[in-house]
């Protein structure tokens, strides 16, 4: 029997076991004179009982199918005769691999030698048996657990509780997944960042001034020596963020303003779900946008003043950036600033404030936690946004703030030095790693920046 | 200040009324139709403001029907009656704070002295600083002791200096009867303060911007015992100098702080006349009914 099908059968059971911890409560209520007389609702018993079931069911065939292969290979190794183990572990694992594809068909037995022929049934015959204990493991826990759950139900049993305390867990296991992949991200970026800076020193990668990734990759290759120096990165980076921040937090909060106090709730019911579709425009819809439509029309502009304006322009993925992330600081500030009590404008109103004075001395004070938060992740939003800039403002390392020339951000280096054929483990590539660390810890800092800034300066209200 | 005095007149309010409740008038709503013009004594010579045939509307919904009545100058009005009688909406249609409601719509004639409340000339944001408000909920804004009070001088430019500006804070501080207490920190959140003290800073931040007339609506609703008593206190010394309208759920605080006092039902005035009058000898069956405490 296969997984699949393995896992429906765990679900007929448990389905089962909730119908039959249903009835038995049920049937020991009927005497004592209804339900009420239960500790708990007959609900809670049946759950109890389906999950008596499905978690031991659930553990055995994960626990199997996590160790299984391992098991089962170590056994196939240790079946060769001592004359035919090769050496060395990838050696081994190649052997490994002819076994496997000898067992499932795809290399026909005649092709190898007796020895391996003889291994690839043996591993044809493990893996059955190991499927049908599996099965046989599955069904018989999952049952011993289901009648376990079906003899214990009694009126006094605290079933209630107990599922309360399983869903608790739950809960907490769900969380604990996000909180665990992010650590595993983050672990696998720093060996790999580790294992760049045993290569390109670290001094020279965080303060070299020029970026020029190209390096031989076989000994008789004619190439120029790399240089890994981040810095033009992260200034691109930061200069395009800047120009997208400049562009969406007026904008943003004052829309946000408007929407909030001003508008009528009709228009405000439209325009809010309007505003926010431009955060589901998908960004390399933006970046076309930028390199056909804005770019060109930059150029003009800065050529008819007079100005020596590059094609592709930090400027024009700038804009069109910070029109991608409006939504971002305004669906967040309008949040917050509806939030704000009534009690507070009508306070500041009732001294004879206008409503603009209003809403600079009191709501937005108020208001400035979540709208700090909202500039926040737009800002992140602009520091890890790749493809506007791949399309708009080019790939040339240059060290420069001025925003009419062409640069380059973190992620679009991460990006050109991932794609295509390459070594996994030459300078270039684990440079990737290397920047992706440093992103991180740079939108790292910031959050912890902004967090640090909104607790000096909130204005707290009940 | 004695509070078991003003507590015992209150009480003796009530006793007096009691006797009546013993004879058994019936308080069947049809027999106590609306008059035709307000019960008692609405109007005074020369007053401060001056309400005639107000109507308010939210939407198609008529809240208050024709109320006529007059402030005096230097007295302490209550306004009372059972909840949704529409006391807090007329109230707030004193100084134009319904204006920030779409659907309310007010018409009558309201004049601040010689100034017409609803005159499409008028300045409300003048007539706001005018007639200051203090609220059901104390609502300090999020800002230091200080700034709250310095709020409304700081936004009417009614100090050039810093000096000025703290002689303002220090004396309405002071006349709100909070200076003691808050003066060595002054510059700490005003939302860190106890319910009673919040209040208080709301009615000195009031009364920062000098205003002729204080609204004040329920003011003492959220708090406790105490607290009230100290902010009636204050409403006895404001009304040297500041004329006062106060809506007010607690009959008994309408007897203490009031020298008038206007009864409302479903919309209408009924009845309006001396506090003692009102408390002891009401002219109305329906001002009977809820003073002596069958409905309301």
């Amino acid at each position: 029997m296969d997984t699949g099908n393995l896992l429906l059968l765990v679900v007929v059971m448990v389905a089962v076991a909730y119908y039959m911890g249903r009835q038995r409560s049920m049937a020991l209520a009927r005497p004592l004179g209804g339900i009420r007389h239960l500790h708990s609702l007959p609900f809670y018993y049946a759950m109890r009982a389906a999950l008596w079931c499905a978690i031991p069911a659930l553990v055995v065939l994960g626990l199997w199918l996590v160790f299984d292969d391992s098991f089962i290979r170590t056994l196939v190794i240790g079946g060769l005769p001592a004359d035919q183990l090769p050496a060395s572990e990838s050696a081994r694992g190649l052997l490994l691999n002819q076994i496997n594809n000898v067992a499932s068909g795809a290399l026909p037995v005649d092709s190898v030698s007796p020895a391996v022929a003889a291994a690839a049934e043996r591993l044809g015959h493990l893996r059955q048996i190991s499927t049908m204990a599996l099965a046989v493991a599955v069904i018989v826990v999952g049952m011993l657990g289901a009648a376990w759950g079906w003899l214990k139900i009694s009126p006094q049993l605290r079933a209630r509780q107990q599922v309360e305390r399983v869903l608790q867990v739950l809960f907490m296991l769900c969380a604990l997944i996000a909180i665990l992949t992010t650590v595993g991200i983050l672990m696998s970026v720093l060996f790999e960042s580790i294992r760049f800076f045993g290569k390109i020193s670290p001094v020279d990668f965080l303060f070299g001034l020029k970026w020029s990734p190209q390096i031989a990759l076989r000994a008789d290759q004619v190439a120029s020596e790399g240089f890994f120096g981040a810095i033009p990165l992260f200034v691109g980076t930061l200069l395009i963020s800047a120009i997208a921040l400049i562009v969406a937090v007026p904008v943003g909060l004052m829309s946000a303003i408007y929407l909030a106090e001003y508008a009528h709730p009709k228009l405000r019911a439209f325009a809010k779900p309007a505003l926010e579709v431009l955060a589901g425009v998908p960004t390399v819809v933006y970046g076309f946008f930028a390199a056909l439509t804005v770019a060109p029309f930059i150029r003009n502009l800065g050529e008819s003043m007079g100005l020596d304006v590059a094609s592709e322009s930090a400027l024009a993925a700038g804009l069109v950036m910070g029109v991608m992330i409006i939504p971002f600081v305004s669906s967040l500030a309008d949040d917050v600033i509806t939030a704000v009590p009534q009690s507070l404008r009508d306070g500041s109103l009732g001294l004879g404030a206008t409503q603009s004075e209003t809403i600079k001395k009191v709501i937005i004070p108020a208001a400035l936690p979540g709208i700090m938060g909202g500039i926040l992740l737009a800002a992140s939003r602009a520091i890890g946004e790749t493809m506007i800039v791949v399309m708009a403002a080019g790939l040339s390392a240059n060290l420069t703030v001025n925003p009419l020339e062409a640069v380059t951000t973190v992620t679009v280096q991460i990006v050109t030095l991932l794609t295509g054929d390459q070594e996994f483990d030459s300078a270039k590539t684990l440079a990737a790693f290397a920047l992706g660390l440093m992103l991180f810890l740079t939108t790292l800092a910031l959050n912890v920046l902004a967090l640090r800034i909104v607790k000096k300066y909130r204005e707290e209200y009940e | 200040m004695d509070n078991a005095s003003t507590l015992n007149k209150g009480q003796q309010v009530r006793r007096a009324a009691n006797p009546l409740q013993a004879e058994g008038k019936p308080p069947m709503s049809n027999e106590h139709p609306y008059p035709e013009k307000t019960v008692g004594a609405p109007f005074v010579d020369d007053p401060k403001m001056r309400m005639r045939d107000v109507d308010v509307f939210y939407g198609d919904k008529q809240a208050i029907h024709g109320v006529s009545l007059d402030i005096g100058k230097n007295e302490v009005v209550a306004l009372i009656g059972p909840s949704g009688c529409g006391k807090s909406t007329f109230l707030r249609s004193l100084n134009r704070m319904n204006d920030t409601i779409d659907i309310c719509r007010v018409s009558g004639s309201l004049h601040l002295e010689e100034q017409d409340l609803y005159d499409p000339k008028m300045d409300v944001v003048e007539l706001r600083a005018r007639v200051g408000m203090v609220f059901q909920k104390p609502n300090p804004f999020p800002k230091s002791i200080y700034d709250n009070v310095a709020y409304g001088p700081r936004l009417h430019g009614l100090a050039n200096k810093k000096y000025d500006l703290d002689e303002i804070v220090e004396t309405s501080l002071r006349k709100a009867g909070l200076w003691e207490e808050v003066k060595d920190r002054l510059h700490q959140p005003g939302t860190g303060l106890s319910g009673g003290q919040q209040q208080r800073l709301c009615i000195a931040r009031t009364i920062a911007v000098s205003p002729e007339v204080v609204l004040m609506d329920e003011p003492c609703s959220a708090l406790d015992p105490i607290a009230t008593a100290k902010i009636e206190e204050l409403i006895a010394e404001l009304s040297e100098s500041y004329t006062i309208a106060i809506v007010t759920h607690s009959m008994q605080q309408a007897a203490r702080v009031s020298q008038r006092t206007a009864y409302f039902h479903l919309g209408h005035l009924v009845e309006m006349n001396d506090t003692d009058t009102v408390f002891t000898k009401p002219q109305h069956s329906l001002t009977e009914a809820y003073i002596t405490g069958r409905f309301g």
